[in-house]
């Protein structure tokens, strides 16, 4: 398959992943941030590949897996309010907050439905014009601008049944964060790729400018991650830091500034917790005053709890990339992919799920 | 939270995944205890008069009923014949039940009885006895399926996951995912269906030709499993098969089989291929002398045209799948968990 195989074949992987061993003069700890680049990584089995010098973690990179209990609560109440239809990406339905997840709301009654586009979701408002159809609306920069669409769309189409429970999240306030923290040793990040189409690769430079840390933009495929390692390993030899984009056939440094045009003129930034993170200042996203009859919290009165992690759940050190999976006591034993405690082992793109299904390390 | 999942059922319980298995084995074999069950193979085998048979029992809720290269009829005959052919079994006799919701069109299910006529013609199975239930508008979704069957067993064969041997060869039939991936497009109107088609057929046939072609040889003994991968995909079956036979499964990404519009479809939704599900392919673990054999019959059936010898089985980890990445890396497969599901970013 095109733009796809050469990007895997073995006899580039294997000499790039020769270079990157003949580039590392000392342990280094790099770190992902999307949890597309967390399965690839999986999926290929490329630490399998790599030398064991070269430690790679795990950051909040899934929208599901960052998203805190007291939020999943609020779903599953909006979910159990009358001629309701609740409209979900399918990684949300199975994770639990503390009293159950949206499967369990479902099997108990509600009417969730699975999308794959917020433009189901008015399709739906569209069919069942009796019901209130809320889509929860988490993800990146990358699902962002479709949901600032469909809300431009309910406006001025007047669907009035169409609405969104506002859980998005913008990645470079979590980046600052995740850099003030004087625990975090990373020696190099891999910028997500997706985010990077919308944000440009300029969205990252503050990184390397403020915080000196050794950043590239990495497509998905085995030869774009290993290739943005070396790129990395060149960064941490020289001891220039700065943001190389590794991604060039799909990311540019300004990015994509229609659908950035298109989250201003929806969205006003808020302030919003991340499951281990805490609350960070102007990292979230709600609907401007114009456009409050689409944010269900408002329309409705939600509040949305404070609530803690699961006891003994470690997601949120894991989600600092502090701690590996197998660290967890919870980890493969109590915690697992059918029986999940934290986030990080529900989503398809949570680390620990990842750990779980396809590890080799585990063992 | 942990107690109200454990006192409902969720879709996860019937996705073939681990919570269905966790649900077989907590519950119903806790209270059904006949060894011809506990030995969970896709059929029962039964030893009554001196003939070896073959019984089993599916049902069938597809959404759509009618699909790209198939429909819930020819799906409820197929998969029964499937599960029997996959202990070995000559497949003889079918049931048909329906379970029909009030308002269902007449003419869709008279499509659906002929489709189901074609099939059993084709496949040169009967069915011999069946039962209709009507329910109100509402208790079911438009029609369910059941099909039982049973089959005879040669007495030279010997099929059961227990004779899995380190450095048996494992054979897959076919191309993997292009069942599931056709419901799963159909289903939600997604428009790259193009060439996508269901593999529903019937495997008995190419069974019986390897297993008379290993019996003229004498060598029926080197056929130690057959399984069809249907929910939970490869993946899921091959884990089934490492832990019931405490083996490791190793396979190569490369060499296993796929349509391209269906590596497509996965690769622009985000789904692992080896977790979705087929309806006419099965994965045949034999010993290695006798795998390209096995491949020519498989070769010389339309069905079986695309056939490969995808791995082996080693000791390396027991009761695991190792998957060895077309780009050169290595990682286990667990079963499935849930259902596979699109991802968001």
């Amino acid at each position: 398959m095109k733009y796809i195989d050469e990007y895997r074949n073995p006899d580039l992987v294997r000499s790039l992943s020769a270079e990157i061993e003949r580039k590392l003069t000392r342990p280094v700890r790099i770190m992902e941030v999307c949890g597309t680049h967390t399965m690839a990584i999986f999926r290929h089995g490329l630490r399998r590949i790599l030398p064991d010098k070269l430690q790679l973690v795990s950051g909040p990179g899934c929208p599901v897996c960052v998203t805190p209990p007291g939020l999943i609560d609020a779903f599953c109440r909006v979910a159990g309010c009358k001629d309701v239809i609740i409209t979900t990406f399918g990684d949300m339905i199975r994770v639990p907050g503390s009293s159950g997840s949206l499967a369990d709301t479902r099997a108990a009654g509600a009417d969730i439905r699975i999308v794959y586009s917020p433009a189901d979701a008015i399709e739906i408002a569209r069919d069942n014009p009796a019901k209130l159809v809320v889509f929860i609306a988490i993800g990146f920069e990358t699902t962002i601008p479709l949901i600032a669409a469909s809300i431009l769309q309910a406006y001025r189409e007047d669907i009035k049944n169409f609405c969104i429970f506002p859980a998005n999240k913008i990645m470079p306030p979590a980046l600052e964060t995740l850099m003030q923290d004087t625990r975090l040793t990373i020696d190099g990040l891999l910028c997500p790729g997706h985010v990077s189409i919308i944000t440009g690769s300029d969205a990252f430079s503050f990184l390397s400018e403020d915080y000196g840390l050794c950043c590239a933009v990495a497509g998905f495929e085995p030869a774009d991650i290993l290739l943005a390692i070396l790129a990395l390993l060149e960064q941490i030899n020289e001891g220039s830091p700065r943001v190389d984009n590794c991604y060039a056939r799909a990311v540019t440094s300004s990015g994509n500034i229609k659908a950035r045009e298109l989250i201003e003129e929806v969205f006003i930034p808020v302030d919003s917790r991340w499951r281990g993170l805490g609350t960070i200042a102007g990292s979230g996203l709600v609907p401007k005053q114009r456009y409050a009859d689409f944010d269900v919290t408002r329309r409705l009165g939600i509040e949305v709890p404070e609530l803690d992690e699961p006891p003994g759940c470690l997601c949120g050190e894991i989600l600092k990339g502090r701690k590996m999976p197998n660290e967890c006591p919870l980890f493969g034993k109590i915690c697992t992919p059918s029986a999940p405690i934290g986030p990080c082992m529900v989503s398809n793109e949570g680390t620990c799920a990842a750990w779980y299904r396809f590890g080799m390390e585990s063992i | 939270m942990q107690d109200k999942t454990q006192k409902q059922i969720t879709l996860d319980h019937g996705s073939g995944g681990s919570a269905s298995s966790e649900l077989i084995e907590s519950l119903f074999l806790e209270y059904l205890t006949d060894p011809a069950l506990h030995r969970m193979e896709d059929a029962a085998v039964l030893n009554i008069q001196g003939k070896k048979l073959a019984f089993s029992t599916d049902s069938f809720v597809v959404d759509p009923i009618f699909f790209p290269g198939g429909s819930i009829g020819e799906l409820a005959i197929n998969g029964t014949i499937n599960d029997l052919a996959m202990q070995g079994a000559r497949p003889a006799a079918l049931s048909l039940g329906l379970i029909i919701e009030e308002g269902f069109g007449l003419d869709d299910l008279e499509r659906i009885i002929r489709d189901i006529a074609d099939t059993c013609r084709k496949a040169e199975v009967p069915v011999v006895t069946g039962d209709t239930k009507v329910v109100p508008r509402g208790k079911a979704d438009r029609i369910f399926i059941n099909t039982s069957g049973i089959g005879i067993i040669d007495e030279a064969a010997d099929i059961s996951s227990s004779r899995i041997r380190e450095g048996d060869a494992v054979l897959l039939s076919g191309t993997v995912a292009d069942h599931g991936i056709t419901i799963l497009t159909s289903r939600e109107g997604l428009e790259f269906q193009g060439e996508l088609q269901s593999d529903t057929c019937a495997l008995h046939k190419m069974v019986q030709s390897i297993l008379g072609k290993l019996i003229q040889s004498s060598s029926v003994h080197a056929l130690h499993a057959l399984r069809d991968p249907t929910r939970g995909g490869l993946a899921t079956t091959l884990s089934e098969l490492a832990r019931s036979s405490g083996t490791c499964m190793e396979i190569f990404e490369a060499e296993i089989p796929i349509a391209a519009p269906v590596r497509a479809a996965c690769e622009l939704m985000g789904l692992d291929p080896l977790y979705i599900a087929n309806e006419g392919k099965f994965i045949a673990i034999a010993e290695e002398q006798h795998a390209e054999s096995i491949i020519e019959v498989m070769r010389s059936f339309p069905e079986g045209h695309n056939c490969s010898i995808i791995g082996k089985v080693t000791s390396n980890y027991p009761g695991k799948v190792v998957v060895h990445t077309s780009s050169g890396g290595s990682r286990f497969a667990e079963p499935l968990t849930g259902e596979p599901l699109p991802r968001i970013c």
